[in-house]
């Protein structure tokens, strides 16, 4: 059995989502990855590298500049025939093509699974988390996003697989990039940071984030927001850790000012450990935390900078 | 232009969901059931386009249980012309949905269908991007804003990065994300005018399709517990608990 892996790119370096999705993919048998972008001469090179990879499809196309979800797709499909499995880490750009792939299979797709239990069973999310169902596909094709937190990453070093240059599929021409505002950061990825220290309401304002920054610069962390943080404006919606924002599992979260609604631990209880300064002691945030601190966090934040 | 609205009949985001004992799947006897919390953006959005003279027609459709009834009545007191309810009471996944959904959209010919992104349930992300495939059409996920122009919407969307602009031919798909819109409550004139607006009836057999679900549900358990962990006194000790653990 043979499975082909969406590689996640930003036409550069490939994204660690990517390596986590090559470990899942491994249960199949075989593991392809398919590299389309504009340019990515450099993300096919690092891709062929990935340990347990055997073949590296590179599509490089102005078409697939910006992940357009119906080009992607159009591509996929044309491929599929080859495949007994299709992957896609559950990024926005995952979930916004892969079920495009399976409806035009006439299959189900599988959303977001933490585990493989088998070639035809795997286990996801349900209810922002609340519940874990266990699934079983009767589809001729697995077609899957892979919740990255939830599986080791592969090697990026000690692979050599071999590339095959694909040409592109007909543009679709029914819609086009007009632009975008990405965040611009020296920190790490959320999604791939060992340290992420967030804060919620309780910030007060985006200035108070500074009080964050601050730690984060002197940790080498990402920093993350609540729902509550991102719908106040304090901070933009990529900051946003949470079922419906970025699902992280680092070694050290810190979570300040955030009580802990459901929403927001969906996205985070899978980290190694969880530190809490909230100075509400009945907040729920303190129910997952390894070590909680009960504090003004505009007393605490500036202490924990300065005990750095 | 005409805009259909597709909402799901789920589980009210404020209650805690119970699996239950037997691992067949979560409680849902005696619970408060509500609509989709982002199909209800959706509703929003396409009433904000009507107000805005863009739209002259909002379907809202549902596919579910008798009960969906009222799901498609909510939808009509927001601002919503009429309703289509496709009687289904068996449990049904994406892939059946935007099947259905496809035959209605050759019946009703919208220009836009504007629906939720995910559904709380079961958090699959899938029905606009499939729907948007089988009709062969542009889609603009995860949307933030969507601003109508001549044959074409620009929707703005939330991605992993930040956020993205592209410009959708019509017709086309929009999945609305959070931060889209706040949906209105409806008022009690309007609720009381809503029970006067037309639901149309129909099943899945109608459109042709069979729902029968492809993926198999073997059983639902709870997620691992996490231990709640100490708590420490002051800065110092966490730092010192930390440095411990070797983590900072």
């Amino acid at each position: 059995m043979t499975a082909l892996v969406f590689v996640e790119h930003d036409n550069a370096e490939v994204k660690d989502a990517t390596l986590a999705t090559v470990t899942a993919a491994k249960t199949f048998g075989d593991v392809h990855l398919l590299v389309a972008g504009s340019g990515c001469a450099s993300v096919g090179d690092a891709a062929t590298k990935i340990d347990g990879v055997s073949k590296v499809l590179v599509a490089d196309d102005a078409l697939y500049e910006h992940a357009l979800a119906e080009e992607l797709a159009n591509l996929v499909i044309g491929l599929a025939d080859s495949y007994d499995a299709i992957l896609a880490p559950a990024t926005t750009t995952g979930k916004n093509f892969l079920p495009r792939v399976a409806a035009a299979l006439d299959m189900a797709q599988i959303s977001d699974i933490i585990e493989v239990v088998s070639e035809d069973t795997f286990k996801r999310p349900i209810y922002a988390g609340n519940a874990i169902a266990t699934v079983q596909s009767s589809d001729a094709k697995k077609i899957i996003t892979v919740r990255a937190t939830a599986f080791d990453k592969a090697s990026a070093e000690g692979g050599s697989a071999a590339v095959e240059t694909i040409s592109a599929a007909a543009g679709s021409g029914v819609s086009s990039f007009v632009g975008a505002e990405l965040s611009k950061s020296d920190r790490p990825e959320l999604t791939s940071a060992k340290i992420i220290i967030s804060g919620g309401r309780g910030m007060g304002s985006g200035e108070n984030f500074a009080l964050i920054d601050a730690v984060a610069d002197k940790l080498g962390a990402a920093v993350g927001a609540s729902r509550a943080a991102v719908d106040a404006g304090f901070v933009p919606n990529d900051y946003q850790v949470g079922q419906t924002g970025k699902i992280v599992a680092p070694e050290l979260y810190i979570a300040v000012g955030i009580s802990g609604a459901i929403q927001h631990l969906a996205g985070m209880k899978d980290s190694k450990v969880i530190v809490a300064i909230n100075k509400d002691e009945e907040a729920p945030i303190f129910q997952v935390a390894d070590y909680g601190l009960v504090a003004d966090l505009f007393d605490a934040v500036p202490e924990l900078e300065k005990a750095l | 232009m005409k805009v259909m609205v597709p909402v799901k009949r789920v589980v009210d985001y404020n209650v805690k969901v119970r699996v239950k004992s037997d691992n067949t799947g979560v409680e849902l006897a005696n619970v408060k059931m509500s609509m989709n919390p982002f199909d209800e953006i959706a509703v929003e959005e396409a009433i904000r386009l009507k107000e805005a003279g863009k739209v002259e027609e909002i379907v809202v459709v549902s596919i579910g249980p008798k009960a969906a009834t009222e799901t498609i009545r909510t939808g009509l007191a927001m601002g919503a012309d009429r309703g289509i309810l496709v009687e289904h009471d068996d449990e049904i996944h994406p892939l059946a949905v935007a099947k259905i959904l496809k035959g209605i959209v050759g019946e009703e010919n919208p220009d836009i269908v504007l629906l939720g992104k995910q559904a709380i349930d079961d958090d699959c992300n899938q029905t606009g991007q499939m729907l948007a495939q089988l009709l062969g059409w542009a889609q603009g996920t995860f949307a933030s804003k969507v601003e109508a122009e001549d044959g074409s919407l620009n929707v703005t969307r939330e991605v992993d990065g930040g956020l993205e602009t592209v410009k959708l031919n019509l017709p086309a798909i929009v999945t609305t994300d959070l931060r889209l819109n706040e949906p209105r409550y409806a008022s009690l004139p309007n609720i009381m005018k809503a029970k006067r607006k037309p639901i149309d009836e129909k099943t899945a057999a109608d459109y042709g399709v069979d729902a029968t679900p492809r993926l198999k549900t073997l059983k639902v358990e709870e997620p691992a517990a996490r231990e709640a962990g100490i708590k420490v006194e002051s800065v110092d000790e966490l730092v010192g608990k930390l440095k411990e653990k070797g983590l900072i």
